[in-house]
């Protein structure tokens, strides 16, 4: 066991104790003692209004680019393999999945800002989204920027997946009169289907810890619980309340732990399928 | 993030459903023209969606602005900040996760998915949530260190790092090479130093690519902990100077993007020449593994 020993230590004490650090201070007040007005402040008003906004944009910026994610892997992977475009769009993936912040934000606002360059076109073209409830700065605004980074990234983890589709299976689904539909009824969607919801999942708690993206773009419009913790930690808040941003955090680890229970179970089940 | 482990050489992987390129003189034609089309659409319409942004972004900056960032109150030494602390977190991942993971698939077998687990957490803890906690319990001398910084994100990195380091190792034979080392009289360091690593090449080459990206790119712990590094000076610069911040993030994603895909190709060339299959992002050859379970 002595070769893990380094790497548990550094475990726990990047990883590990900070997050206790965390859960311990969610229940303490400021002098040290035992409270439960932190967890209690957190869960309600404009924080709990926050822990909403961030699981509603979660959920749609999982989904969204979950499908169109899968549809482009699926594109790729038919590809011939060697091929240009492939790797061409793999490392653009992995470039794209590491890309936001400020730089995101700006990308879009020159964009599909009020004065963007796809706005303007659109505009030309009779249609100005501005005027159909459309704007960056709402929650749908944000959910298109997520996709920025959240398609590449379902790329990414949809590939292997898919890659584990037997060639075999698909000509035994057509030696038995199966079509295009029915094989993907019967064999290709209930194969995938499982590791789908996974990557799902992951694709949730990525949208839900992206601080600097939301930061550059909404300003503080939209209330998200990363930012709101993030606000602890600059100082802008009643003096008094410190632990609620940890009581915050706990509360985010409670949702993404409950998504990676969910994440578990659907991979048993995908490796129990593919066996 | 997900590794992939590739066969060589599986040329028809997805039966049918690859339709060749020059038209369709299979059995169903109808069919293949529209799985051609399809897929074109879908890759236009993504195409349009990642292009877009950058050229508008691009025609936002303005060519002039490109050659501006560099002079840039601020820019040289926020960068090299970043870089500096790219090295060290490199550094620090490689010295751990390598021998760590060496270890692992050589001694404690058993331990491999709880390893596998343990990594994936911190891509799904929120950094925003880890910064608090680190910064309720680092000692004095560390908060007030920039190394904090790179001490956290050699745990950001785990994920990246690990998952590339244990692709390399599956593909290969590791007890052979290391006994064949041993019975030579070589001890651990000397295995892994001359043995290990110069095999592990493409791996380790694609983790470090990873975790440099990683550390160029991170914003939320640098500006939470109250250090400019390059991200957090765009964003300070952007106030001021919106269209020089576009041209530096701009420069950054091109940036990243060539030694990415430099890395793809040096190391699909290298396979080949030894034997391999293709290398992808998070891929490195198997040669003795089949795919799948």
């Amino acid at each position: 066991m002595a070769g893990v020993v380094p790497f548990g230590a550094y475990v726990t004490l990047g990883l590990l104790l900070p997050m206790v650090a965390v859960a311990v201070g969610a229940f303490q007040n400021n002098s040290g003692g035992f409270t439960l007005s932190n967890v209690n402040t957190a869960t309600h008003g404009i924080y709990l209004h926050g822990f909403w906004q961030s699981i509603i944009l979660s959920v749609l910026a999982a989904i969204l680019p979950g499908i169109f994610g899968l549809l482009i892997a699926y594109a790729i992977f038919t590809a011939k393999r060697g091929n240009l475009l492939r790797q061409v769009a793999v490392t653009a993936s992995g470039v794209f999945a590491n890309f936001g912040g400020v730089p995101l934000a700006f990308l879009f606002i020159a964009t599909l800002g009020s004065g963007g360059l796809a706005t303007q076109w659109l505009t030309d073209l009779g249609f100005n989204p501005y005027n159909h409830g459309f704007s960056l700065y709402t929650l749908a605004g944000v959910v298109v920027v997520y996709m920025y980074f959240q398609i590449p990234l379902m790329v990414l983890i949809i590939l292997p997946a898919l890659e584990g589709l037997r060639p075999a299976w698909r000509e035994a689904a057509e030696n038995v009169g199966a079509g295009n539909f029915q094989y993907w009824r019967y064999v290709g969607g209930p194969v995938l289907l499982p590791s789908f919801l996974g990557c799902l999942l992951l694709l949730f708690g990525s949208s839900l810890s992206a601080y600097a993206t939301a930061e550059a773009l909404t300003n503080g419009a939209i209330p998200l619980t990363s930012i709101q913790i993030g606000s602890f930690l600059n100082g802008n808040v009643i003096a008094g309340q410190t632990n609620v941003g940890k009581a915050l955090g706990l509360g985010m680890v409670v949702i993404i732990a409950i998504a990676m229970l969910i994440y578990v179970v659907l991979q048993r089940r995908a490796a129990k399928w593919l066996q | 993030m997900a590794a992939v482990v590739r066969r060589g050489g599986q040329g028809g992987l997805g039966g049918r459903a690859v339709p060749p390129r020059s038209g369709g003189s299979g059995g169903s034609p109808p069919r293949v023209n529209r799985a051609t089309v399809w897929r074109w659409v879908v890759l236009i319409l993504a195409g349009v969606y990642f292009l877009l942004p950058l050229w508008s972004a691009l025609r936002f900056a303005g060519i002039s602005a490109f050659g501006s960032v560099i002079g840039f109150a601020g820019f040289a030494s926020s960068l090299w900040l970043s870089v500096k602390l790219a090295i060290i977190t490199t550094l620090i991942t490689i010295a751990l996760m390598l021998p760590t993971a060496v270890y692992v698939h050589l001694r404690l077998p058993k331990v491999r998915r709880l390893l596998e687990g343990i990594t994936i957490l911190p891509i799904v803890i929120p950094p925003v949530v880890l910064i608090v906690g680190v910064l309720a319990i680092a000692p004095g001398f560390l908060k007030s260190s920039d190394l904090l910084l790179a001490l956290e994100y050699v745990v950001l990195a785990m994920p990246f790092a690990y998952r590339s380091i244990d692709a390399g190792l599956r593909a290969l034979d590791l007890k052979t090479i290391t006994e064949a080392s041993n019975s030579l009289g070589a001890g651990w360091t000397t295995t892994l130093w001359r043995v290990i690593m110069p095999n592990l090449r493409t791996a380790l080459l694609s983790a470090v690519v990873l975790t440099v990206a990683l550390v160029l790119g991170e914003y939320t712990m640098a500006s939470l902990d109250l250090y400019q590094t390059f991200p957090v000076w765009i964003y300070v610069n952007s106030q001021t100077s919106g269209q020089v911040s576009v041209a530096a993030s701009l420069l950054a994603l091109f940036v990243t993007w060539l030694a990415l895909m430099l890395i793809t190709v040096l190391a699909t060339r290298q396979s080949r020449r030894t034997g391999g299959g293709q290398v992808s992002l998070f891929t490195v050859t198997a040669r003795q593994e089949t795919r799948g379970n």
